[in-house]
C-alpha cells in the first residue's frame, strides 16, 4: 500500500496524458481528461503528503531491485510538501486553461503534454538517485519546449531558442557532474552516496562533480548570473502555461539543489556556503532591480521569480536548520503565490485589453473581484502580514539573524521593500490610474479563471493564517534534511 | 532510374528487416538485443520505403500514425509495470509465467514492456524522420 | 587508451564550445549535439574503462561472471543518448520553426522581446 502512495503522483499524470493522447481529439473530452488527471495527481498528492506525515519516510524500489542497486523513489516531509503543491497548481492551473487556451491549441494536444510536464515535475521530486532525477528533468523539459512552441506566435518561437539552449547546457553540466561522481565514487543512489561520502577524502575527490552539479542546479533554478533564460522565455507563452511554469520549473531547481547540498554534499564540509550566500544575494537584488525597470505585467512577475529564488537558496546557505525551514516554508508559499499573480496577470490583461501598463487603468472602479483577487496574491508577494508572505520573509530573516548574517538580512530587507515598490507600481497604473480612453471591456470574466484564482487566494490566507502549522511542518522538515538517518533507513534498510 | 533498384530492393527488405527487428526484440531477453534496437531496425524499415517510394507510402504501410504508435507503446509499457503492481509487487515488477510448472520461464511481463520500448521507439523515430522527409521534398 | 580518450573528450568539448560561441542558429544546435556527445563519452570513460566480457547472466547462473564490465555506465549512456536524441530532434524542429518566424541566422535577433 505505501508503494502505491508514492507511485501514485507519477502514475496519475501518465494515465492522464495517455488517455488524452489515444482519446479523440475533440475539445470537450481533453478538456475533461485534463482537469480529471489534474483533479487525480491532486489528490494523489494529498494522499502522499498524508501518509508521509503519518509514516515518516516512504522508499519504493521499483521493479524488486534493492537500492542502491535499482531505481529508487523515496517521499520524506520535503518531497512530499512539493508534491502536494504541485497537485495544488496542476489543478488550479488547468481548471484556468480551460477558459484559456483556444480548441486548436487543445486539440494538438495541450493537456497531455501538460501532464507529461506534471510527470516529469512529481517525478523529479520523488526521485531516489542523481541519475533518475536528470531523467524526470528532461522529460519536464521536452514537455515545457512543446509547450512553450504550442499556439503561439513568433516572440514566443524565437524566446523558446534560448531556453532550449540554455536548458541543454544546463543538461549537459548535469550529465558531466553525474559521470565524475559515478567515477568517482561508483554509485548514484542518494542514500548510498550520502554514506560514501561521509568519507572526508571521498567527499573531497567529488568536490569538482558538486560545482558541476551545483551550476546545472542553477541554471535550472535561475539564480545569478545565469537566470537570463527565464523573463526571455516566461512572459511569450499562454498565461496558464506561464503560470505553471512561474510555479514549479525554477522550483524544480531549487528542490534540487536542496536536495542534494544537504544529503548528498554537505554544503558545510564542501565550504561552498559563503559563494551560495553571495549568489543568493546577488541574484535577489538583480532580480527585484530589473522588475523594477519593467513596465509588462509578466515580465515584472517573471523577474520577480528570480529575485525570489535568491531568498530561497539564500535560506539554504545559511546552513542552519532554522534556515532550511524557513526555506521550505518560503517554497510553498512563493509556490501558491506566484502561480496566483500569473493567472491573475491573464485576467488584467483580459479586462485591460493589454499586459503593458501605459495602457491599461482603472481596473479597480470596474473590477472589484479582480481587484481583490489581484491583491492578496500581491500584498502575500510583498511581504504584508497577515499573509503568508509576510511569515515566509519573517523566518528567513529570524533565521539569517540568528546565523549572524547580518548582509544577508540587509539584502533580505532591501529586496523586500523593492518588492513591494513593484506590485505598487502594477496596482497604481492598472488598477488606480483612470482607464485610457479606449479601452473599455465590459465582457465577464470566464468564471472558471476565477474560481482557480480565488482557490489559490485561499490558500494562500489559509498558509498566511495558519503559518505556526506550516513553520512546524517546515521544521520537522528540516529536521528530517539536516539529519538523514530516517532517509537512509527508510532507503538502505533498516540497520537494527 | 537509380531509384528502381532501391525500389525493387526494398521491397524484398522491407519484410525481411521487420523480421530481423522481431527476431531481435525476443532475443532481447537473454542475449543482446531488445526493443530499443528492434524498434530502430523496424523503423529504418519504414525509413527505406519512404526513401523508394515517399513518405505517404510509408504511412500508409504503417496504418496507424506514427505520433499515436508511440502513445500505443507506452501505453503498453504502463501496462506491463502495472500487471506486478495489481499482484501486490511494486511497480515495474517482471512477473514471469513458465510453460509448465517446472520449466524456465518464457512469456513475462519485462517482453511487455519491451514491445511497449520497440513501439515507441518506431513511433518517435518514424514521427520524426517522416516529418523531415516530407519537408525537405 | 585513457590517454587518447581523454584527448577525443577534450577535443570535443572544445569544438563544441567554439560552435556555441558563433553567434548563429544552426552553430548553436550543432554545438549543443556536440556538447551532449562529448559528456556520454565522458560519462562511460568516468565509469571505468576497461577490456572485459560483457555483462551477460550466463545459463543457470545468478550473477554475470567475475570480470565482467560494470553495466551501469552502460545503462547510463544508452538512456541519456536516448534522451538526447529526443530533446535534439525536437530542438531541430523547433529551431526550423524559429528560423523561419525570425528570418535570420543570426542570435543577436532570438531576444525574447514581444513586438
Amino acid at each position: 500500500m505505501n508503494a502505491s502512495v508514492v507511485v501514485a503522483p507519477i502514475l496519475v499524470p501518465l494515465v492522464a496524458a495517455l488517455f488524452g493522447a489515444l482519446g479523440p481529439r475533440r475539445p470537450g473530452y481533453q478538456r475533461t481528461v485534463g482537469l480529471l488527471g489534474a483533479f487525480g495527481l491532486f489528490v494523489a498528492a494529498m494522499g502522499l503528503l498524508a501518509s508521509v506525515f503519518v509514516e515518516g519516510v516512504i522508499a519504493v524500489q521499483i521493479g524488486d531491485w534493492p537500492a542502491p542497486f535499482g531505481i529508487t523513489l523515496a517521499a520524506d516531509r520535503l518531497s512530499a510538501a512539493m508534491v502536494a503543491a504541485t497537485g495544488l497548481v496542476a489543478f488550479t492551473v488547468v481548471l484556468y486553461s480551460t477558459a484559456e487556451i483556444p480548441d486548436d491549441v487543445v486539440t494538438a494536444g495541450f493537456y497531455p503534454f501538460v501532464h507529461v510536464l506534471l510527470l516529469g515535475v512529481c517525478g523529479a521530486f520523488v526521485a531516489g538517485d542523481l541519475f533518475n532525477l536528470y531523467v524526470w528533468f528532461e522529460v519536464m523539459l521536452l514537455a515545457s519546449f512543446v509547450l512553450l512552441a504550442l499556439g503561439s506566435g513568433r516572440a514566443a518561437l524565437t524566446s523558446s531558442i534560448t531556453y532550449v539552449a540554455l536548458n541543454l547546457l544546463a543538461s549537459a553540466f548535469f550529465l558531466i557532474g553525474v559521470g565524475f561522481l559515478y567515477g568517482q565514487v561508483g554509485t548514484l543512489n542518494f542514500a548510498d552516496l550520502s554514506l560514501k561520502l561521509g568519507d572526508p577524502a571521498a567527499l573531497d575527490a567529488a568536490r569538482p562533480a558538486a560545482l558541476l552539479l551545483l551550476i546545472a542546479f542553477g541554471i535550472k533554478a535561475g539564480v545569478f548570473p545565469v537566470f537570463f533564460w527565464l523573463p526571455a522565455a516566461y512572459p511569450n507563452a499562454s498565461f496558464a502555461v506561464s503560470a505553471l511554469f512561474a510555479g514549479l520549473l525554477t522550483k524544480v531547481g531549487v528542490y534540487a539543489l536542496l536536495r542534494v547540498f544537504t544529503l548528498v554534499f554537505p554544503l558545510e564540509a564542501l565550504g561552498l556556503a559563503p559563494g551560495l550566500l553571495a549568489v543568493a544575494a546577488a541574484t535577489m537584488a538583480s532580480g527585484v532591480l530589473a522588475a523594477a525597470s519593467q513596465a509588462h505585467v509578466r515580465r515584472i512577475l517573471s523577474f520577480h521569480i528570480v529575485s525570489q529564488i535568491g531568498y530561497m537558496v539564500l535560506a539554504l546557505a545559511l546552513v542552519t536548520t532554522l534556515g532550511l525551514a524557513s526555506a521550505v516554508f518560503y517554497i510553498v508559499h512563493h509556490i501558491v503565490t506566484k502561480t496566483n499573480l500569473f493567472l491573475v496577470g491573464g485576467l488584467i490583461a483580459r479586462a485591460g485589453g493589454s499586459e503593458q501598463l501605459d495602457q491599461i487603468g482603472g481596473l479597480s472602479q470596474r473590477r472589484l473581484g479582480l481587484t481583490m483577487l489581484f491583491a492578496i496574491p500581491a500584498l502575500s508577494l510583498a511581504g504584508v502580514p497577515p499573509f503568508s508572505g509576510f511569515f515566509a520573509k519573517f523566518f528567513l530573516i529570524r533565521s539569517a539573524l540568528e546565523a549572524d548574517a547580518i548582509v544577508a538580512v540587509t539584502f533580505a530587507v532591501v529586496v523586500g521593500l523593492l518588492t513591494i515598490y513593484s506590485m505598487a507600481k502594477i496596482w497604481i497604473e492598472a488598477f488606480w490610474k483612470p482607464a485610457p480612453a479606449e479601452t473599455h471591456l465590459d465582457e465577464p470574466l470566464p468564471r472558471a479563471a476565477l474560481v482557480a484564482c480565488a482557490m489559490l487566494a485561499v490558500v494562500t490566507i489559509t498558509l498566511g493564517v495558519g503559518a505556526e502549522a506550516l513553520w512546524s511542518f517546515a521544521l520537522a522538515t528540516a529536521e528530517q534534511l539536516a539529519d538523514p538517518q530516517e532517509y537512509l533507513n527508510a532507503v538502505l534498510g533498516d540497520p537494527t | 532510374m537509380s531509384l528502381l533498384i532501391l525500389r525493387t530492393a526494398s521491397r524484398y527488405l522491407f519484410p525481411l528487416l521487420l523480421l530481423f527487428s522481431v527476431f531481435l526484440l525476443w532475443r532481447g531477453h537473454h542475449e543482446p538485443g531488445g526493443g530499443f534496437v528492434g524498434g530502430l531496425v523496424a523503423a529504418t524499415a519504414f525509413v527505406l520505403i519512404a526513401l523508394a517510394e515517399g513518405a505517404p507510402s510509408a504511412r500508409e504501410r504503417l496504418r496507424l500514425a506514427p505520433e499515436r504508435l508511440a502513445v500505443c507503446g507506452v501505453a503498453v509499457a504502463t501496462l506491463s509495470g502495472a500487471v506486478g503492481w495489481f499482484l501486490g509487487e511494486p511497480f515495474l515488477t517482471g512477473i514471469w509465467w513458465a510453460a509448465s510448472p517446472g520449466e524456465s520461464p518464457v512469456v513475462g511481463t519485462p517482453l511487455l514492456f519491451d514491445l511497449g520500448v520497440y513501439l515507441s521507439v518506431i513511433g518517435v523515430v518514424l514521427a520524426f524522420l517522416l516529418t523531415l522527409i516530407e519537408e525537405t521534398k | 587508451m585513457n590517454v587518447l580518450l581523454a584527448l577525443a573528450i577534450g577535443t570535443t568539448f572544445g569544438i563544441a564550445v567554439l560552435w556555441l560561441l558563433r553567434g548563429s542558429l544552426w552553430s548553436l544546435l550543432l554545438g549543443l549535439a556536440l556538447l551532449g556527445h562529448a559528456s556520454h563519452l565522458l560519462i562511460f570513460v568516468g565509469g571505468g574503462l576497461a577490456v572485459a566480457a560483457p555483462p551477460l547472466v550466463a545459463e543457470g547462473a545468478l550473477a554475470p561472471a567475475a570480470g565482467a564490465a560494470d553495466p551501469l555506465p552502460q545503462a547510463l549512456v544508452l538512456t541519456a543518448i536516448v534522451i538526447a536524441f529526443a530533446i535534439l530532434a525536437f530542438a531541430l524542429v523547433l529551431a526550423v520553426c524559429a528560423g523561419d518566424a525570425a528570418n535570420t541566422d543570426d542570435l543577436d535577433a532570438y531576444g525574447g522581446e514581444s513586438q
